[in-house]
Formats: structure tokens, C-alpha cells, sequence
């Protein structure tokens, strides 16, 4: 019963891809849309196998790219979540600036990594790290700081330390609340990779859509934009299998209850 | 009625010669005063109150008397305004006592199994905890099943948290503070969630765990059948700020039965205890 609701609902998403694709290629059709403006679907395609090749070591750079800065912004951000959950003065003191730097628009900082580091991969590492901070340290914060006090009272009746505590409590608790985050981190650390690429780099595929841009080769843009979504919704998928493997307990659902 | 109140209860009466002596929570003048300055609320007066060693003492009183506050410190969660908490002789904290504690809400945490909750305790508390890693798996597990098949609740070890009612769970909670066999247990209105039927239920299961063991128990309460079934001694507190306003041994045979909750000696009982607790109601006092 179950296993087919889900294979139903497997079904419906893949069919609303599916459907999209399917329009976009017949409204093109019908309206007789100029590749230039908006290239069909199978041309994309087309243009994507062909240029494969070359796409690949771009493909790799802007991969790499992102990891390295959302690796190094999600263990920032985890220890900086911790470090302002732990304690209520801590979360008020710290939260206005958070908030204050999140609000910077992150294309006006890649200037500034440029300058500082001249063009090139340094800035679009940096840029998506920034930006995949804050989801992390927001979520991180939240998790620690909304633990129940009941929960930490059946440890502290024990005898239990701060440290055992926060291991057997405040981590586990705080999961469901770093893995949300993760799966929203992940998907802007390519929007920093790519705007870097875009603004400052010669490499990476932000930087050949711009190009590609400039020499109105619109479908090759077109296969830009394809990579960057296959490669975010493959690291979504990675971290939600993750997630459930790890917080399944927090994603129960209208399962009965045992008799 | 107020001036049989505090302190008067030192007596250790020829009553069980065997566990007579040794005394395991005393309190002494303990107070606590919440908040500074023109907030400041006294929750409990300050308190005198000695338990030995094997006794059930149950505390009943109006709700938000201070009952839970004592518990708050013995079990070191709270400390005093002024006065002081001694556990086995020394003051609160300065040594490990084994302390189980269940709480109103069964508090499981929702990411462990119901057995790994159970087991909770061997893991944080010494001498168990040097041998968590070893003994998870075998004689632990082992421990935990045979307590949980005790509250009825053989199977169900595997289960989460979530899957189980509200009576289930406070019979894992149940569980999860006893393992440890704990010198001390703290029961701070465990069933004053649930229905009659489990309740009693309940009491009975927890009577014959106490029986096996004989751990000093603290029982907050404010159903006055369960102070009088489960308890050897019951102390009655007073409305905010409270303190303790009588305190009284029950001579009840063991083991006590539900039918038993129905006949004279056991409803005189309640109903003097109801008379004193409806005599110092704020506006009779």
C-alpha cells in the first residue's frame, strides 16, 4: 500500500519534469521561438553532448569549486552555530550581526576578493563559503537553542557534564536543523561559485556561459544552466539520503502507532 | 493546624528496626526564592525534612506548592536559596549518589530507540559507564529487556519513542530510572498524566519494583490514593510558599491491592489528608 503511494508520487515528479520539457519544446515549435532567444530543448541536449569534452574540465572546476567552499563554510558554520547556541546571551549578542551580514548582497563582495586575491579560483571558493555560512550557523543556533530543558534534565539528574550533555542531547537534537540547512547551503554555494565564475574567473562554467553569452551561442548557455541544475539536484539528493539515514527519527510521518 | 509544621519529624520511631538509621536526603532550612527584587516569588519556604534509607515518602500538596522544587533539589537540578540539601550525609553534589529520576513527561529522547533510552543511564552514570561500549550489546541490553518485560513492555524495546502511548512511555521512564539501580528514586508526578486504569496499574507494577529493592523513593504527588497505596510516610505541604504541614507514617500492610484502596483505614486516610490540604487553602489560612 505504501510502496505504491510512493512510487505514485515518484511517478507524478517525474512526469512534471518530464511535461515541462515537453512543453517548452512545443511552445518553441508552435510559436517558432529563435534559437537565439530560447533555444528547444533537444538542441540544448544536442549541444550539451556535442560540447561535452570540453564542458567536462569546467564542469570539474566549478564542482570542485563549490565543495571546497561549502565544506569549508558548513564546518565555520557548525562551529560558530554551536558556539552561539550554547547559551541565550550568546544567541541575542551574536544575532544582529549575523543577520547584518547575511543581508550583504554577495555579488558585491566577489569585487572584493578580487582585489584581495586577484581573479580566479580563490574568490569563487571564498564566495560560495560565505555564502553557505549563515543557513548553517542560523540552524545550527536554532537547533542547540531550542532544546528542550526537560530533555537536558533527565541527563543533568544523572550527574551527567555539560560536555555529555551537549553530546548525547544537543547534537542529536540540533541534526534535523543542520541537515535543513545543509540542503540549503548546498544549492547556494553554486550560486556563489557561479556568480564569482561569472564576474572573476576564467574557468568554470559560470565563466563559459559568459562567454558563451557574449558570442550569442545561447544553446551552449542553455547547457550551462542544464549542468549547474543536475549538479545541485544530485547533492540535494545526496544530503537528504543522508538526512535520512540520520534524523530519520524527526521525519516520522502519519505512520500508525504500534498496538 | 500550622503548628505541627517543620522540623518536628526527626523521630525515628520503633517502626522497622532493620532500615532505622542511616539517612539518606535530609534538608535543612532549605529555601528557594525566585527572581530579585520586587519579582521575586518564594516557592518553598525553608524546609527541614529527613528520609532514611528504604523509606517511600510520598509528598502531596496543592499544585504549585513547591513539591516539585524539592525534588529539583535532591536531584541537584536546583540549588537552594539559602539552607542546605545533604544526600547520604553530604551536601548535594559533593558525592555521586545514584539518582534515577522520572518525570512527569516521560522525557524519551526522540532520536534512540525505546531500549537506548532505557539504557541512557549506564551509559552517563559510574561504575557503568566505563563498560558502555562492552556491555551495550550483551548483558545491558540483557538488563534493560528484563525491565522492560517487568512494566509490561517486553517487545517493545525496538520500538521508537513515538509508537508508544503515553502509558508506555512513563513505564519506559519507569524503566530508565531504575536501571542504574539508583539508592535513590525520584518520582516527580510520574502517572499524573495518565488514566485511572493504567495508574493503578501503575502503582502496583511500581510497589513491587520498590519491594525487590528497596531503593529510598521520593514521590511527588498530588493524587492522594497514590500517596497513601505507594507510600510508607507521607508528607503534606502547604500552598505557596510551601512547607511541610504533617507528616505521618502509613501503617498499611504490604502489598497493598486496589481493593484494598476502597476499605476504611485506606479512605480515613485520604480523607484526613484531603481535610488538611483543603484547611490551608490561602483563604482558610
Amino acid at each position: 500500500m505504501e510502496l505504491v503511494d510512493k512510487l505514485r508520487q515518484k511517478l507524478a515528479a517525474a512526469l512534471l519534469i518530464l511535461g515541462f520539457f515537453v512543453a517548452w519544446e512545443v511552445i518553441c515549435l508552435v510559436f517558432g521561438v529563435p534559437e537565439i532567444v530560447l533555444p528547444r530543448p533537444s538542441q540544448v541536449m544536442e549541444t550539451l553532448i556535442a560540447r561535452f569534452p570540453q564542458l567536462l574540465p569546467h564542469v570539474m572546476q566549478t564542482l570542485s569549486t563549490t565543495l571546497t567552499g561549502f565544506v569549508m563554510g558548513v564546518t565555520a558554520g557548525l562551529v560558530l552555530g554551536a558556539i552561539v547556541g550554547s547559551s541565550k546571551v550568546a544567541y541575542d549578542t551574536a544575532y544582529p550581526l549575523l543577520v547584518g551580514f547575511s543581508s550583504i548582497p554577495k555579488v558585491a563582495v566577489v569585487p572584493i576578493f578580487v582585489l584581495w586575491f586577484g581573479s580566479g579560483t580563490v574568490p569563487a571558493v571564498l564566495t560560495s563559503f560565505i555564502i553557505c555560512i549563515f543557513p548553517v550557523v542560523v540552524n545550527v543556533a536554532t537547533g542547540l537553542a531550542t532544546t528542550e530543558p526537560e530533555l537536558e534534565d533527565v541527563l543533568k539528574s544523572l550527574g551527567a557534564k555539560k560536555r555529555e550533555i551537549l553530546w548525547n542531547v544537543g547534537i542529536p537534537r540540533a541534526m534535523p536543523y543542520f541537515f535543513a540547512s545543509l540542503k540549503v547551503a548546498i544549492t547556494l554555494a553554486f550560486v556563489g561559485t557561479v556568480l564569482a565564475e561569472t564576474i572573476a574567473s576564467n574557468r568554470g562554467i559560470g565563466n563559459v556561459m559568459m562567454i558563451a553569452t557574449s558570442s550569442f551561442d545561447v544553446p551552449l548557455v542553455f547547457s550551462g544552466l542544464f549542468l549547474l541544475a543536475m549538479l545541485g539536484v544530485t547533492l540535494y539528493l545526496v544530503f537528504s539520503l543522508i538526512e535520512r539515514k540520520v534524523t530519520g527519527w524527526a521525519m516520522r510521518k502519519s505512520e500508525l502507532p504500534a498496538a | 493546624m500550622l503548628t505541627m509544621s517543620v522540623g518536628n519529624q526527626t523521630t525515628v520511631t520503633a517502626e522497622p528496626p532493620s532500615e532505622a538509621g542511616r539517612e539518606a536526603i535530609k534538608l535543612e532550612g532549605a529555601e528557594v526564592i525566585y527572581g530579585r527584587g520586587k519579582k521575586m516569588t518564594q516557592a518553598l519556604a525553608p524546609t527541614h525534612l529527613k528520609v532514611e534509607q528504604g523509606e517511600f515518602v510520598a509528598l502531596v500538596g496543592p499544585s504549585g506548592c513547591g513539591k516539585s522544587t524539592i525534588l529539583k533539589l535532591v536531584s541537584d537540578l536546583l540549588a537552594p536559596s539559602s539552607g542546605h540539601v545533604h544526600l547520604g550525609g553530604r551536601e548535594v553534589g559533593a558525592k555521586r549518589v545514584g539518582v534515577g529520576m522520572a518525570f512527569q513527561n516521560p522525557t524519551m529522547l526522540p532520536w534512540l530507540s525505546v531500549r537506548d533510552n532505557v539504557m541512557l543511564p549506564l551509559k552517563i552514570v559510574p561504575p557503568f559507564r566505563s563498560r558502555y561500549r562492552q556491555a551495550r550489546k550483551g548483558e545491558f541490553r540483557e538488563r534493560a529487556e528484563a525491565l522492560l518485560e517487568k512494566v509490561g513492555l517486553k517487545g517493545f524495546g525496538d520500538k521508537q519513542p513515538w509508537q508508544l502511548s503515553g502509558g508506555m512511555l512513563q513505564r519506559a521512564s519507569l524503566c530508565r530510572a531504575l536501571i542504574h539501580d539508583p539508592e535513590l528514586l525520584l518520582l516527580d508526578e510520574p502517572f499524573g498524566a495518565l488514566d485511572q486504569f493504567t495508574r493503578e496499574e501503575l502503582w502496583g507494577i511500581l510497589q513491587n519494583l520498590w519491594l525487590e529493592s528497596k531503593p529510598t523513593v521520593l514521590l511527588v504527588t498530588h493524587d492522594l490514593r497514590e500517596a497513601a497505596y505507594l507510600g510508607t510516610r507521607i508528607c503534606v505541604m502547604s500552598p505557596r510558599p510551601g512547607k511541610i504541614i504533617d507528616d505521618q507514617k502509613v501503617h498499611l500492610p504490604r502489598p497493598r491491592t486496589i481493593p484494598m484502596t476502597y476499605e476504611q483505614d485506606f479512605v480515613q486516610l485520604t480523607q484526613q489528608l484531603r481535610e488538611l490540604i483543603t484547611h490551608t487553602r490561602p483563604d482558610a489560612a
